[in-house]
């Protein structure tokens, strides 16, 4: 009696369920509020990921704790090596930044500005083959939003697209569904890298087979689109096809980010704040943002050129104060949208003589 | 899930072990036949107890699992319901079948997730190339018999 009591009922709550299901994954394909309930329930996720990152964690503190000292000095060494290299760039950093800023016065272009960066820890990867994302240790509660940028040491890795109060999901760029706005390095030559869902491989897509690129090109964010800021490294150009039953070139590109053995990475704030003077006040910054207006845009820059150069704020400052980043976070498409409008016409005037 | 008199942190236990395996990082190679390992915890527990482990408790790991692969709300929970559904069906004859004949069934049920599961990534706009997204189902049919007898003999021990 009880048996079929049991199956009868579960034959009612399979037919529940299954509505149930159906109508959540109408609901997520149709209506935008769904990321926001993802995000909440990513609360439930969240301690699962980081068990499975445990193992991870207590090997490398066990290698960490066991290393020997001989191989200890050898990475100090290797380290301070390193570390007087790039001071050594820093210091021809500052040089050329000012010479950059006092050019582009010449120009009359409105002034780039420097982001300011948080570092994350990856704790997982996207177990499903057919998507690459990775999901990393700092959330909303950390004002990570989505659409942001995240680097590694080498370059762009992708963006965020889903925020939970204490992780965050970044779609990587070699992921199918996405895509990035480049330009070649040394000539400018923009283009946009689509991911293939292979990893380590990018493509351009609509490059014209008399376009100037060619193998070892390296290609960098062009800006354009609002999402990623200008300048850094995306990848390198690897093989460049001329096919003449194509009607575009065919180019591939192999991403200058370790997509698959970066454990530290780093998310990008746009900053209101000018490359050179990191005390340039807050309303100024605000003006050279809302500029595609040339005057006050050049304005700021000017007044930010007259003062001594520096070293470029905060690249090296992971954790700024947290009421400075939510200022900045909110006024983030203007100034996205704003910085990119500004400063690609520049980027164009710069690379046509 | 309804907490039984016994053992139920076994059955937590077990789930836990099966999300953790696959949310586990692999490499690029073996990425494409990682096992479906909650599905066959499922699959083990509905056979063995169905009267504590049912399509509610599958329908609550599909949502989980889905939020781990970031794959559409609901997919992974209607194909987990699916399969709980079926092996409360079929629960008493596949507690009789040698083991080479359960893990066809096995085989089958796993099967039947993916395809499910694959439709509506197809509808959500990903398709794949090859059939080697169903590798998972033949390599959980494969581990099946160990999977099993490792679970009878900790519930024997500690359930009842």
């Amino acid at each position: 009696m009880r048996s079929i009591f049991r199956s009868s009922s579960s034959k009612w709550w399979f037919w529940v369920l299954v509505c149930l299901s159906l109508s959540l994954l109408v609901a997520d394909r149709y209506w935008s509020g769904m990321s926001q309930v993802r995000s909440w329930l990513t609360v439930f996720t969240a301690p699962l990921q980081w068990v499975v990152d445990v193992p991870n964690q207590v090997w490398s503190a066990a290698d960490r704790t066991l290393a020997n000292r001989e191989q200890l000095q050898q990475d100090n060494d290797r380290l301070r090596t390193q570390v007087l290299f790039l001071e050594r760039q820093v210091q021809k950093m500052a040089s050329t930044t000012a010479e950059n800023i006092r050019l582009r016065e010449l120009l009359n272009a409105s002034q780039r500005l420097d982001e300011r960066v948080l570092l994350a820890d990856l704790i997982g990867v996207n177990p499903d083959p057919f998507q690459h994302q990775i999901v990393l240790n700092k959330g909303s509660n950390d004002n990570v939003y989505v659409g942001q940028a995240v680097l590694d040491a080498g370059g762009i890795m992708g963006q965020v697209v889903e925020v939970g109060p204490y992780t965050s999901r970044v779609l990587l760029i070699t992921d199918a569904a996405h895509a990035i706005p480049v330009q070649v390095n040394r000539n400018g030559l923009r283009a946009i890298a689509f991911g293939e869902g292979v990893p380590g491989v990018l493509s351009l897509e609509h490059v014209p087979d008399t376009a100037d690129i060619a193998k070892g090109d390296l290609l960098i964010s062009s800006g354009l689109g609002g999402r990623f800021p200008y300048g850094y490294p995306v990848g390198e150009v690897t093989e460049v096809i001329h096919d003449p039953g194509e009607p575009f070139a065919l180019v591939k590109v192999k991403p200058s980010a370790q997509l698959d053995r970066s454990r530290h990475v780093l998310l990008l704030f746009p900053s209101p704040q000018p490359l050179v003077d990191p005390a340039a006040v807050p309303a100024e910054g605000a003006d050279a943002q809302a500029g595609s207006v040339p005057a006050p845009a050049s304005n700021a820059a000017a007044n930010a050129g007259t003062s001594t150069p520096q070293k470029p704020a905060a690249t090296a400052a992971p954790a700024p104060s947290p009421d400075a980043r939510k200022q900045d976070n909110k006024p983030k498409p203007a100034a996205g949208n704003a910085h990119t409008s500004a400063a690609t016409p520049a980027a164009k005037k710069v690379a046509t003589p | 899930m309804r907490q039984g008199p016994k053992g139920g942190w076994l059955i937590l236990l077990s789930l836990l072990l099966a999300f953790m395996l696959s949310a586990i990082p692999l490499p690029e190679m073996l990425q494409w036949g990682r096992p479906e390992w909650v599905a066959m915890a499922l699959i083990y527990w509905v056979m063995a107890l169905p009267e504590r482990v049912g399509v509610k408790t599958a329908w609550i790991c599909g949502l989980l699992l889905d939020l781990l692969q970031s794959s559409p709300l609901g997919a992974n929970a209607i194909g987990l319901t699916v399969v709980a559904y079926l092996t409360t069906l079929l629960h008493q004859r596949l507690r009789n079948f040698p083991l080479i004949q359960q893990s066809f069934v096995v085989l089958m049920l796993i099967g039947i997730l993916q395809m499910v599961r694959h439709w509506l990534q197809q509808w959500q706009g990903g398709a794949a190339e090859s059939l080697i997204f169903m590798l998972p189902s033949l390599i959980s049919a494969l581990l099946w018999p160990w999977w099993f007898v490792v679970h009878r003999d900790l519930r024997r021990i500690f359930v009842s």
